[in-house]
């Protein structure tokens, strides 16, 4: 599978990625979680870089923020800290969660080589007033982005860039479908690499890519018998010896409800004579996510339907570290899913962990008592 | 004003007008009204005029921890599920709305669900789970953390359409109208309660200072919670005239003699609060600047100047501009040097303290130390650690006095 392998291998070098895209006169934007315009960025003709920590020690990053904030943002700053992301014109950093609210002025502070861009949308994200709050950020950072990309960006460039956005989260769904039912081929660590690709590489590039993947193993008989299938649910689990230790456990991925994954992948922008409104039309309907405000606590139902309906044995909490949005939502998420008798194991991950002994007990015990 | 309260300490006045509007609040309950728990910064112009009784699980959270419930009832919220790492408050109110009962302090269980983030997000994922869990309705006011110094016209527009929904649904919760010659009125009695809180606090800039600093943790409750009263506004007139007499005399109600000033930053360690009070106080320190000085001036000329004012409180300001808040705020109240808690519970206030701590440093030029602790959550503090750290403080901080009067 080459296009599988190329995928994995923009995974295991983003840097290069983004050096290969300097080099060749483009400018880069990066786009920390959760839920930044970054269609925008695209439609300007730059490169949206995800930012989404990395599997690293954080040091530097230990002076501006306290040891119990996520490892997602410690090592994101830590890699602007010591210049690794000066490549970037700029970065995109919301104020979804608190921890966050604390990025815009550590990152301004320490890292004096990349300005930030700060994300502001609305909470209360389904009345209209919440929409239009949204839509007017979103214009505001529009004439920011403009500002970098030294032109004015328009709507039909806005649309062009949704509709190649809305065809990559359609080819993700469709790859994590066909992956759900051939983990002989993909691998669970193959299957995150896979999507986790297309934050750092062209989006048109990413769909034509996964589209290839997707087909090759949909031609191919399905592997997934003796498998235990297994929905996850978190923020991020893209840790390789986390999604080995699901492997050997003879596990396979059948849906997700990850931010880093599906959860952006599901939900499309419809379209609009105002493509801004729409983009801010389509954060209202993102279901799934702790990051966002979620009265009555969708996301659990969400994710015992998505378990139903994969005909899942089990589900996996992945659970980020001093994730305060995270950690409030597993009490009661753990109630929806025990009252629809739906195993599920909770796993703490942090990007800076060494000793996987903890899960891989947790996980192969887990897995014991499903089968 | 009655005789009685013309006769007492405002200190005393300000408490005794804490636990009535407690007692309003069972009482209320008790008739039948709907009563709400409500986030400690949502604008309480709106249940002031409706009338519509509210308590606030954040200054239970601070009482309990107070007086030793912290670590029981956060344990409590840790054997549900809830992680330790989460805000002390937050698991305390969890514990207690299993419970139902908790002996430091109960409050009257809520009908609905008063939410506003402009004090921190946690605020809304803790609410959520309390509505989904006693099934009610949850009312939230968002207010965006501001990335400029400014609140822009957006973000009005935004927050008044949430002030004005929330309005009409709590017109049908509870059955109250809002009457806006009410409300009106209401603005303007928490502007003078805002404006006389403003006066007393700035008495701190006095040598000495005429109250202990620490003081202003007991009475910020009422000034957050009731400013909207009559009875508030007249309370903090008589602290302001308290305060203005003994500054006139050059007395002062910190037991010692006031040899060093500082800065204090960040919540109150509730549940060690004599004991970090003391380790000042014996060594003749004064709290004369703290955010919560500023903290409750909401003031404003309308409506929409009111909505801006609610995404002014600390914390939800850009960072430039709460530095900025510290720093005046030290320099006019002439304090030498200043201490930086670093509150386990809280990772918005922690996310920026160290860069805070550095920037007040050299803005000011003067010294200072950060401490762990937590709100409520007794477990999170080491006193030796705060020990030999505001022993090392008071060491520069007499070094610089020593300097000054050779200068």
């Amino acid at each position: 599978m080459n296009a599988l392998n190329r995928l994995k291998n923009i995974t295991m070098n983003p840097k290069a990625e983004l050096k290969e895209a300097v080099a060749s006169g483009k400018k880069v934007i990066g786009i920390m979680p959760y839920f930044c315009p970054e269609e925008l960025v695209y439609a300007a003709g730059m490169l949206p870089f995800g930012l989404w920590g990395a599997e690293m020690q954080a040091n530097e990053s230990k002076q501006y923020y306290p040891a119990f904030i996520c490892s997602i943002l410690h090592t994101t700053l830590e890699m602007g800290l010591k210049g690794e992301l000066d490549d970037l014109s700029a970065v995109m950093i919301p104020i979804s969660c608190d921890s966050l609210k604390g990025m815009g002025a550590n990152w301004e502070a320490g890292v004096k080589n990349v300005p930030v861009i700060n994300v502001a949308f609305a909470e209360n994200r389904k009345i209209a007033a919440g929409i239009e709050f949204t839509r007017s950020q979103f214009r505001k950072i529009q004439k920011q982005i403009e500002e970098i990309a030294g032109r004015t960006v328009s709507d039909d460039e806005i649309r062009k860039a949704i509709t190649i956005y809305n065809e990559n989260r359609c080819a993700i769904l469709a790859f994590s479908k066909a992956a759900a039912t051939h983990p002989a081929e993909v691998t669970a660590a193959d299957r995150c690499a896979a999507i986790k690709a297309g934050y750092f590489m062209d989006r048109a590039a990413h769909t034509e890519l996964l589209n290839e993947v997707t087909a090759e193993l949909e031609n191919l008989p399905a592997s997934d018998e003796g498998y235990l299938k297994i929905v996850t649910t978190g923020i991020i689990a893209d840790a390789p010896r986390l999604l080995d230790i699901i492997d050997k456990n003879k596990m396979v991925i059948v849906d997700d409800q990850i931010a880093h994954e599906s959860v952006n992948a599901r939900y499309v922008i419809p379209e609009a004579e105002d493509p801004v409104l729409a983009m801010a039309e389509r954060l209202a309907e993102i279901e799934g996510c702790s990051v966002l405000y979620d009265p009555g606590k969708k996301r659990g139902t969400q994710l015992v339907e998505m378990a139903k309906n994969a005909g899942a044995d089990g589900i996996l909490f992945i659970l980020t570290k001093f994730c305060d949005p995270e950690e409030y939502d597993y009490v009661p998420v753990k109630r929806m899913t025990d009252s629809a008798s739906i195993p599920m194991l909770q796993i703490e991950i942090d990007q800076q962990m060494t000793d996987y002994g903890q899960p891989e007990s947790a996980i192969m015990a887990f897995a014991e008592s499903l089968r | 004003m009655s005789d009685s309260i013309e006769k007492k300490p405002a200190k005393i006045v300000l408490r005794e007008l804490q636990n009535k509007i407690a007692e309003e609040a069972w009482e209320a309950k008790k008739r039948g009204e709907k009563v709400g728990w409500c986030a400690s910064n949502f604008p309480q112009e709106i249940t002031t005029a409706m009338g519509i009784p509210v308590v606030y699980p954040e200054n239970m959270g601070a009482a309990v921890g107070a007086k030793g419930g912290g670590q029981r009832m956060c344990e409590y919220a840790e054997g549900m599920g809830y992680s330790g790492d989460l805000c002390s408050y937050s698991r305390i109110n969890f514990a207690y709305a299993d419970l139902k009962k908790c002996e430091e302090m109960e409050i009257p269980f809520p009908d609905f669900l008063l939410c506003c983030n402009n004090i921190c997000n946690c605020m809304i994922k803790w609410y959520e789970n309390l509505a989904l869990e006693m099934n009610i309705p949850l009312l939230l006011i968002d207010i965006p953390h501001l990335d400029e110094r400014t609140c822009d016209e957006d973000r009005i527009r935004y927050i008044r359409a949430q002030f004005d929904d929330c309005i009409r649904q709590l017109e049908e919760i509870t059955g109250k109208k809002m009457d806006l010659e009410k409300l009106k009125s209401v603005m303007e009695v928490s502007q003078r309660s805002s404006r006389a809180w403003l006066r007393a606090v700035g008495y701190m800039a006095s040598t000495p200072s005429p109250f202990s600093g620490f003081d202003i943790f007991n009475n910020m409750a009422v000034a957050n919670v009731g400013r909207g009263t009559i009875e508030a506004a007249e309370a903090f007139e008589q602290l302001a005239d308290e305060y203005e007499a003994l500054a006139a005399k050059g007395e002062s109600t910190f037991k010692g003699e006031e040899k060093y000033r500082i800065l204090f930053e960040g919540i109150a360690c509730w549940a060690h609060l004599k004991y970090t009070y003391k380790a000042l106080q014996t060594r003749g320190i004064n709290l004369t600047a703290t955010i919560y000085g500023p903290a409750f001036s909401f003031l404003y000329g309308n409506l929409d100047e009111l909505m801006a004012a609610y995404a002014y409180v600390p914390n939800s300001n850009c960072f430039e501009r709460e530095l900025e808040l510290r720093v005046n705020d030290a320099l006019k109240n002439k304090v030498d040097g200043a201490i930086f808690h670093m509150n386990r519970s809280c990772k918005h206030w922690s996310g920026n303290l160290y860069e805070m701590e550095r920037r007040f440093r050299e803005q000011t030029g003067l010294p200072t130390i950060v401490f762990d602790g937590d709100q409520s959550d007794p477990r999170c503090f080491s006193e030796a650690q705060y020990e030999t750290r505001v022993e090392a403080l008071v060491e520069i901080m007499e070094e610089n006095k020593k300097k000054e009067v050779k200068a």
